[in-house]
This record gives C-alpha cells, sequence and structure tokens, in this order.
C-alpha cells in the first residue's frame, strides 16, 4: 500500500479571521530597528503573531529558528524568532508579554509578510484557546503539536523562577521526572523536532541513556541512510497508522503516543479522502530484459530507473490522454495539458511526491538531473508547493525492496496511479510451447473509474509495456 | 640563503654615518627578513659574513665588529651584569622580547623550566590550530549539502584519530624548533631550568637545589605564562576529566563529552568534537553562553555553531563536582546553581573537558624576596608592565607579560608586551595600547574581535559623554563568501560619529581571524573611518566585508584629503 501526501490547498492562508477574540494587526512584534513608536494597545487576550516586512521589497520570509519554544513565557522586548529576509537573518522581538502558545509555521519554512506565524497568548487559560485558534487556522499549513503546549507550559512555569534552567533544552522532562532520565544532546534536539516525549523512551546508550537512535526509533524515522543515492520509493511507514480513530481502543500499557508530523498529518488526510473515489485495478507483467540492458548503459550517464520509468510512464501517457485525466466534480473528465508524474519518496518517516514536470517533453538525461534536484530540494525540505501537488499521474516503485506486486491508493485529484513491484527471473512459454527464463515485473494501475475504463487502463498498459520492452525510443 | 634588507627600515648611508659607532647603528637597522618568527633557518648564521657586501656601510673593519657583536649577543651592558635582559620563560611572550631585545642590542637570555614554546606552542593555540584545520574539513566534508551546492559528491568521509593527533604533534614540534633555532641563531642564551628571583636584579636558576647558577641581569621580565585553571572539586585523571593540556593530545574521541565553560577553549574544541562525531554538553557559570564575546556576535555564534550542532547547554550553574568514570561508571558532575549555590542535578557523560579558564603560573618565582604579592596569583602590574611591589611601589628593571599578568591572555598580547618592555628598558618610552589587540576564536566559521564591544562601548560612551554608533555588513552581500558558500557571517563596527574613531570591531564569518587585522591596525595607528573609507580592496575578496563596513559608517566630521601629496596614476 502506498500513501501520498498531496497538498492542494495554497500553502499557507490566515485570512480566516479569528472570531471570539479580538486581534491587534499591525503584528503584536516588532523589529528592533524600528522600536520607535508604540501601537496602541487595545486589551486583547490572544495576539498573532505575524510575519513581518524587514524590508521594503520582501513579500514572504522564512523562519530560521524560534528562540523561544511553545509555551515559554515572554517578555516585552525579548527576541522571540530569527526571520531571514531577502536580505539578512534578523531578530523580531515581542511587543508584549504573554506565553508563546503555539508556532503556525515552524522552522525552515515560509510565510508571507503579513501571515500569523505564531500565537501570543496572555496567561496560561488561554493557551489551549489560542492553540486551538492556531490549528483551526491551519488545518492544511504547518500544525503546532497541541500536547505539547499543554505539557510544557506548566514545566515553564516551575521553571520560571530559577533562571538557571530555563536555558536547558527540553525542559518538558525536566521537572517531571526526578528520576534519572539521561539523554544525548542530539537525542534531546531530535525528540523536540519530532515531539517525541522523551521521558517515556527506554534508553539502549551505554549507562542506559538515550541515544538520537532511540528518539528516531519512537519517532518511527529510519535512521537516515549514509548514502548519497536518493531512494524513490514509498515507505510503508506512515501506511500502518489507522487513518481514523473511533471512540475507543483498549488501552495497551506501555505503549508510546507520537503525534504526527506536520507531513505525516497531511498524508492521513488524503487518505482518508481517497476512499470517496471509486477505484479499481488492473495489473500487467512485462518484461524487463531490455530495459535492465538499457539501464545498464545509461547509468553511468546518470539516468537512475525512476527516470527510466517515468519517461516510459508519460509516453504511454502521450497515447492515453483519459489516464492522464482528473475528475474533480463527478460530472465531468479534466484533460490535463501537460503529463506530470509525481514519484512517490519516502523521506523522514513522512511520504512526498516531487513532479516531474512535462516528463514527455524532456529527454532522458534533463529527466534524471530535474529528478536529482527534486530528491535533494526534498530532502532540504525546499519543495515549492507546485513541486509536490502538480502531478496528473503517480508512479510508486517499491521494486527495490524485493517486493512483487502491490496496490496504490489513488491520490485525490489524479486519474490513476501505477505501482512498479520488483523485476525478477521468471520463467516463460512461448506460443510454440517453448521455455525461457526473462525478467519479469509486475505492475498494477489504481484508477478512478468515473473517468477511466477498464478498457482504457489495459490498453494504457499494452502501450506501457511495448515501451518497456522495446525501449530504445526512451532514449531518443 | 641570503640575507635580504627588509623594506621598513632600509639602512641607507646616512642610517650609518650619522651614528659614528656601528655597533649601535646596526642593531637598529640591520633587519633580517624572516628572521623575526618561526621561518629562520640556522643556516643563515654562516652566510653573516657574506653580508658584508649587502650592507653599504662605509667603515668595512667597523662593520665585522658588528657581526662579532651579534653572534655573541650584544655584550653586557656596563655595569657588571651578567646579561642586560633575563628573560623567565620562553613562550610566544618571551620569545617575542628576547628577538626584539637581540634587535636593541642587548644581550639577553631566557630561561625554560619546560619545553621552548611555553603553552601556545605546545599546548594551545598551535596544536589546537591543527586539530581544528583537521575537523573543518571533515565537517566540510559530511555536509553532503554544502558539497552537493559545489556540485561536488563525496563517498563517506571519515578520519584516522591517530593520524588527526599527529598532525597536531607534529606542528606544534615544528613550530617549536622553528622558535628555538630562531633565538639560537640570534646568539640568544637558552638557560635551562626554573628561575626564583633572589633579589633585585639577581636570580638563580637550574633543576632545584644546589646545583643552581647565580646570574644578574640589569632588567628581568617574568613571562611564565599559565596552566589551566581546574575548579574544587574537580578530579582531572587525564583520561576521562580532561584539561586542554589532555584535549590537544586527542587520545580518543567521546562520543558524549561535557565542556566546562565556554569562552575560547571550550568554543573550540566544541567544533573538533561535534565534527568528529562527539555529542557536547556545555556547562557555563554564567548565565549566557560565550559570556565574552558581543552579545550580538554572541547570539549569531550561538545559532551557527550551537543550536544547529549536537550539543545542548547548562547555564547559570558551576559543576561542583566532577567524578572521573570508573567502576563501569560514567564521568558524573553534580551542578550547583551559580548564584544560590542549590544543586542543579547531575550530568552523565563519557567525558569531561575543563576549559573555565587559566591560572598564571607564578609559583617559586621567589616573588616574596622583591616583596611583590600576587593577586589571585597573578603579578600585579602598571600599564607599562612594571611589576608593583606589596605596598604599591614600582620594583626597579622588574617587568612581567603575558599571562602571567594576566591583563590580556592572549600570546600574542604576551610578544606585544614584551616588545613594549624592550623598547622602553632600552630608553624609549612605550605603552602598549591594550584595546588595539586583536582576539580571535578559530571556530568555523571564525570569530574575531578588537577593542571594545557594544555594551563597553556605550558604557564609556555615557561615562565620557560621547555618542556612540554601529553600522553592520553581512557575509551574505559578498561575493568571495557567496562563491565559497559560506555566506553566514557578519561585521560590526563601533565608532564614534563625532570623530570617526574605531571603538571596536568584531566579526563572524569566514575567515574573520584573518580579517579584523584591518580593523586593528587601524586602532593601533589611530587611524580614523574617514580616512580608512578611502584605502582600496581587491575584488573580490572576503576583505571587502570591512570596506562596507568602513564606507557604511556615518561620520559627522570632513573627511581629511585622502591623499597628502599628489601622485601622478
Amino acid at each position: 500500500m502506498s500513501s501520498l501526501l498531496q497538498s492542494r490547498t495554497p500553502s499557507l492562508s490566515f485570512s480566516s479571521s479569528l472570531c471570539s477574540t479580538p486581534v491587534i494587526r499591525p503584528s503584536a512584534f516588532f523589529l528592533k530597528p524600528r522600536s520607535g513608536s508604540r501601537i496602541p494597545v487595545v486589551r486583547a487576550k490572544i495576539r498573532e503573531i505575524f510575519m513581518p516586512a524587514l524590508s521594503s521589497t520582501m513579500t514572504e520570509g522564512k523562519i530560521v529558528s524560534w528562540i523561544k519554544s511553545e509555551g515559554d513565557v515572554l517578555s516585552k522586548g525579548e527576541s522571540v524568532v530569527v526571520v531571514e529576509s531577502d536580505k539578512a537573518d534578523m531578530d523580531v522581538e515581542t511587543f508584549y508579554d504573554g506565553i508563546l502558545a503555539a508556532i503556525v509555521v515552524n522552522e525552515g519554512e515560509t510565510a508571507p509578510v503579513g501571515t500569523a506565524i505564531g500565537i501570543l497568548a496572555e496567561t496560561e487559560d488561554e493557551i489551549s484557546e489560542a492553540k486551538a485558534k492556531a490549528t483551526s487556522q491551519s488545518s492544511s499549513a504547518p500544525s503546532p503539536s497541541a500536547p505539547n503546549v499543554e505539557e510544557s507550559s506548566p514545566a515553564s512555569k516551575v521553571d520560571a523562577p530559577s533562571p538557571a534552567v530555563a536555558a536547558a533544552p527540553a525542559p518538558t522532562s525536566a521537572p517531571s521526572t526526578p528520576g534519572k532520565v539521561v539523554a544525548t544532546p542530539y537525542a534531546k534536539k531530535l525528540a523536540k523536532q519530532h515531539k517525541v516525549d522523551i521521558g517515556k523512551l527506554v534508553g539502549t546508550g551505554p549507562f542506559g541513556r538515550i541515544t538520537p537512535e532511540d528518539v528516531e526509533k519512537a519517532a518511527g524515522i529510519k535512521p537516515a541512510p549514509k548514502s548519497n543515492v536518493a531512494v524513490p520509493a514509498a515507505s510503508a511507514a506512515p501506511a500502518a497508522v489507522p487513518p481514523k480513530a473511533p471512540a475507543s481502543f483498549p488501552e495497551i500499557p506501555g505503549s508510546t503516543v507520537v503525534p504526527f508530523t506536520t507531513m505525516q498529518a497531511a498524508v492521513s488526510k488524503n487518505m482518508v479522502e481517497s476512499l470517496s473515489v471509486p477505484t479499481f485495478r488492473v495489473g500487467y507483467p512485462i518484461a524487463t530484459d531490455a530495459l535492465d540492458a538499457l539501464y545498464e548503459k545509461v547509468k553511468p550517464k546518470g539516468v537512475t530507473m525512476t527516470a527510466l520509468l517515468a519517461k516510459a510512464t508519460a509516453m504511454a501517457l502521450a497515447q492515453h490522454p483519459v489516464v492522464n485525466a482528473t475528475c474533480k466534480d463527478g460530472k465531468s473528465f479534466t484533460y490535463n495539458s501537460s503529463i506530470n508524474i509525481a514519484v512517490a519518496v519516502a523521506i523522514n518517516g513522512g511520504l512526498i511526491t516531487p513532479v516531474l514536470q512535462d516528463a514527455d517533453k524532456l529527454d532522458l538525461y534533463l529527466l534524471s538531473q530535474k529528478w536529482k534536484e527534486l530528491v535533494e530540494k526534498a530532502r532540504a525540505k525546499q519543495l515549492q508547493p507546485n513541486e509536490y501537488n502538480s502531478g496528473t499521474f503517480t508512479l510508486s516503485n517499491l521494486g527495490m525492496f524485493g517486493v512483487d506486486r502491490f496496490d496504490a491508493i489513488l491520490p485525490p485529484g489524479q486519474g490513476a496511479i501505477m505501482a512498479v513491484g520488483a523485476s525478477k527471473p521468471t520463467v516463460i512459454a512461448d506460443k510454440d510451447g517453448f521455455f525461457s527464463v526473462k525478467n519479469k515485473m509486475l505492475v498494477n494501475v489504481t484508477a478512478d473509474h468515473r473517468i477511466i475504463y477498464g478498457a482504457d487502463l489495459a490498453a494504457f498498459l499494452q502501450t506501457f509495456s511495448k515501451i518497456i520492452e522495446n525501449p530504445e525510443s526512451l532514449t531518443m | 640563503m641570503s640575507l635580504s634588507l627588509s623594506s621598513p627600515s632600509p639602512i641607507t648611508r646616512s642610517d650609518c654615518t650619522a651614528v659614528a659607532n656601528a655597533y649601535l647603528c646596526t642593531p637598529r637597522s640591520l633587519r633580517f627578513c624572516g628572521l623575526r618568527r618561526e621561518v629562520f633557518e640556522s643556516k643563515s648564521l654562516n652566510s653573516l659574513s657574506v653580508s658584508t657586501r649587502l650592507v653599504p656601510c662605509p667603515r668595512d673593519s667597523s662593520f665585522k665588529k658588528v657581526c662579532a657583536a651579534l653572534q655573541s649577543n650584544g655584550t653586557p651592558y656596563k655595569g657588571g651584569f651578567d646579561y642586560d635582559l633575563v628573560i623567565i620563560g620562553a613562550g610566544v611572550g618571551g620569545h617575542g622580547a628576547a628577538l626584539h631585545a637581540v634587535e636593541k642590542g642587548l644581550k639577553t637570555a631566557i630561561l625554560e623550566g619546560d619545553v621552548v614554546g611555553g603553552t601556545c606552542v605546545n599546548r594551545g593555540c598551535v596544536p589546537s590550530k591543527a586539530l581544528l584545520a583537521a575537523s573543518g574539513r571533515m565537517r566540510e566534508l559530511q555536509n553532503e549539502h554544502h558539497m552537493k551546492s559545489f556540485g561536488l559528491q563525496v563517498a563517506a568521509a571519515g578520519y584516522d584519530r591517530q593520524g588527526v593527533a599527529d598532525h597536531a604533534n607534529n606542528l606544534a614540534s615544528k613550530i617549536r624548533s622553528n622558535l628555538t633555532n630562531s633565538m639560537k641563531a640570534l646568539g640568544v642564551d637558552i638557560l635551562t631550568g626554573t628561575g626564583t628571583i633572589l633579589g633585585p636584579q639577581k636570580l638563580k636558576y637550574g633543576k632545584g637545589g644546589s646545583g643552581d647558577t647565580i646570574i644578574t641581569a640589569k632588567d628581568i621580565i617574568i613571562a611564565t605564562g599559565s596552566v589551566p585553571l581546574v575548579p574544587k572539586g574537580i578530579e582531572v585523571d587525564g583520561k576521562s576529566v580532561i584539561t586542554s593540556d589532555h584535549a590537544l593530545k586527542l587520545e580518543f574521541v567521546p562520543e558524549w563529552i561535557a565542556i566546562v565553560g565556554s569562552g575560547y577553549i571550550g568554543l573550540e574544541f566544541s567544533d573538533v568534537y561535534t565534527a568528529l562525531g562527539s555529542e557536547v554538553t556545555f556547562i557555563e557559570a554564567l548565565d549566557q553562553l560565550m559570556p565574552g564575546f558581543d552579545p550580538e556576535i554572541g547570539k549569531l555564534a550561538q545559532r551557527v555553531l550551537i543550536n544547529p550542532r549536537k550539543i545542548d547547554y547548562h547555564t547559570g550553574v558551576f559543576a561542583s563536582k566532577i567524578t572521573p568514570a570508573k567502576d563501569g561508571k560514567p564521568v558524573i558532575i553534580e551542578l550547583i546553581d551559580a548564584k544560590t549555590k542549590e544543586p542543579k542535578g547531575t550530568v552523565e557523560v563519557d567525558a569531561a573537558l575543563i576549559a573555565t579558564g587559566r591560572a598564571p603560573f607564578t609559583q617559586g618565582l621567589g616573588l616574596e624576596n622583591i616583596n611583590v604579592q600576587t593577586q589571585r596569583g597573578f603579578v600585579p602590574v602598571d600599564e607599562r608592565m612594571r611589576v608593583i611591589d606589596a605596598n604599591g611601589k614600582l620594583v626597579p628593571h622588574l617587568f612581567c607579560i603575558g599571562d602571567a599578568n594576566g591583563k590580556m591572555m592572549l600570546a600574542h598580547a604576551a610578544s606585544a608586551q614584551g616588545i613594549s618592555v624592550v623598547e622602553q628598558v632600552s630608553g624609549k618610552d612605550h605603552v602598549l595600547n591594550h584595546l588595539s589587540i586583536p582576539a580571535a576564536c578559530f571556530t568555523h566559521p571564525e570569530i574575531s574581535m578588537v577593542g571594545l564591544t557594544e555594551p563597553q562601548a556605550r558604557e564609556k560612551a555615557e561615562k565620557e559623554g560621547f555618542e556612540v554608533s554601529i553600522t553592520k555588513t553581512s557575509f551574505k552581500a559578498n561575493t568571495k563568501a557567496l562563491a565559497e558558500n559560506e555566506g553566514e557571517g557578519l561585521a560590526k563596527l563601533i565608532y564614534r560619529p563625532d570623530t570617526g574613531e574605531i571603538l571596536g570591531v568584531h566579526i563572524f564569518g569566514l575567515h574573520a581571524a584573518d580579517l579584523i587585522h584591518e580593523a586593528s591596525n587601524a586602532i593601533a595607528m589611530g587611524t580614523h573611518i574617514q580616512d580608512i573609507k578611502y584605502a582600496v580592496h581587491a575584488h573580490p575578496t572576503l576583505s571587502e566585508v570591512l570596506d562596507e563596513l568602513f564606507k557604511s559608517a556615518k561620520v559627522k566630521v570632513n573627511s581629511s584629503s585622502p591623499v597628502v601629496h599628489p601622485v601622478a596614476v
């Protein structure tokens, strides 16, 4: 099973006004250089922190780092967040006392000038309200972690009188566990990043300390592969998470609850949405000896199997536009003008689908080049929305794990997805009764039956198989 | 090898004739390029005789006398002393003083109880630079994103601990022998043993006991330096609880090391250890990391050097007790609040590095014989490095330079103080401007500074009633920095807008340690911003960061004319 992150909503929209509580614009936050005049204060309990305009040319800003964490008590004039503009990094300081209730835009993410990047609550009682607001604001965008706020706010209250501990990272675990919790600095950083409660982990390192690996395991991350080669594979990890949470499951003692990361939450949402589309599946065996031979030949030139498959798919789609179409309203076909192949990539416990745009028009080498860039960007979390949500057809390949066949879930907004299994030596009897051994792989396409019918898919697969079995055209 | 005349003070005919006695003339005017520092090779001594034809000296015979005088390291000044100058301690400070003393024609001896080169060369700046060079490359090679942005591919980078350690050790011995040779070549007497002052202008040296030799000197410089400071309650075993002395040998790379103290030493070691794969926990007694730095630079440095790395920290706490790893237990560090002294829990790590500063090494110097009382171990001195006795009076003919006086615990500061002292004893008054001495921390990227920090400048401005302005430039706008993919950095200038005086410059960024000298020289020479802003910088170089910095300053006085004399161009 494969699942996809497909955020179709525009990256960040905080236009929704906050109903219950008054909010002051402009931002409650100012830059140091501008700290001249003060905006008259209307009594407001919950304030938004806006992305400031750091220069006249700035339209959006990137959060370099949050100096304060959710739950931290802020006092007037303190630096709260570091914002990178087109010119430099600048500290943004608060103009009000309060508690940083929620971080809406996380570190490394970008937000347009004037949008809310965080929520400031005046007292602890309002944290949950502020938090709820933050969640409602950013259902699709980076969401703050609700449980964390509640956990860490009492902690910081305890810390407040003693300045010493305040600077120590992960204050969450400090007061709540008087017993020894020994975690290495990097383990603590990871725990904070992935919102893992370090107090609940059992360390496997020397002297029973919690190591970075322990945290990664708890967060459901496989240790990052050291190799430079990108693995274009859909990981099964997030798929194991049940998408729906019905009323009650029996509590199993000793279990650890790890909240979804933003990406995992988006995957979950998409998976539930996919249930509304009537899909069906068609499988097809394809001989790959010729493709394997070609791959060996072009591999030294930097061509990856992903690029080969994407190119072949795009060429087949060009001949079967309906498979590249989308059903948007249940009443019509939407034929897409370009063929954009999204390829599922497992990344840090999540899943993302970088898109090879116009895959039918680019040659194999350009496509491989493009793919490398996309993977690099995905790893650095720098993919732009149109680089992961503009796909018209998705490719998912678990072949390298030895999976011989699987069945992909159709991501909302697309007509079809192809699941590629491993190529394996198979005994084949030809029409004259001769046996031979050929490499065969099974591909399995899931499609939206409202627009794509069985015969359409079969014809598409036949074309695809011809291209794979006679791959010379791929290099043209 | 041949001798060449150094350009700053070329010997001119008139120079020599003006001073009839060539002996007096020569030491001032005859300068050997490269002799001052480590690059000197002893071979050059033999070639001194051929220098006759290189030096346009009118009287051949007197020049030969000069050579003889030089070779015998000057003749003692009349007055019956064994030496004109005896320096106790052959570290960088003593070395700098000795070379300058010979240049001034003083008969000089240097006493060393341990190894030539002192802390800097053997257990400090020098070997640590070797470790930082190796680990800096390691960090760069491991940063896939950084390499990819150059279009480079590097397969799993790895290191050999012993190889890195050897590099540091080899560098230290090389610099040590260079230092020794440069003094030997000039004929400085290197006396082995610890020195003890017996009375005014009199001291003994040797291994202690009856075998000691007593010598007299017109002037004596104490340059005994410092040792790592280990606070009470900390047990250093040299294996799991170590000081920088041990850490520089890099006998092992712990998985997790606590560094007590986040000053220069601690910060540099955190750079080394994290690049080599360790995780680091800082323990800092003050409320902020990197307390000595300009707050803004410290904040940026923390954002770049601490936060993204595998480092965490406890601030506002003392390590009250550190027990080395033994009996299958890790190193245990007990923390107490720096102010309230309440227990603040414990930290368990694989190793602990004590980098809490350095303590002066002044024991056994015999200071009591001349009624001098140390203050927390430091020898009290005035602004001319003259030692002050218990009654607040100057001790004649006795000076103290470097870490032992605690004015500015930097190798090059010691050397500068030594040169200043030699200037004084050879009859020229000289006061060293400590605000012009730069300091650097060789992390990746580097941090450097000269003069006042912003809070210091503001305090001074308030007291003296002048205005302070600040201007900053970013490495992000510098072509060379961007070509190196090292755009992270900031240069900050603190100045007086009314006069254009430079009060302080702080740099964080690629090669900051090399960049600071334009600013420190300007402060030393008293150059003002309105003048230096016309100096030309090669493009594209990192030095343009400073160029822009000076140009962005808003000085209210009219700039003096950039070119004093018309120059045909």
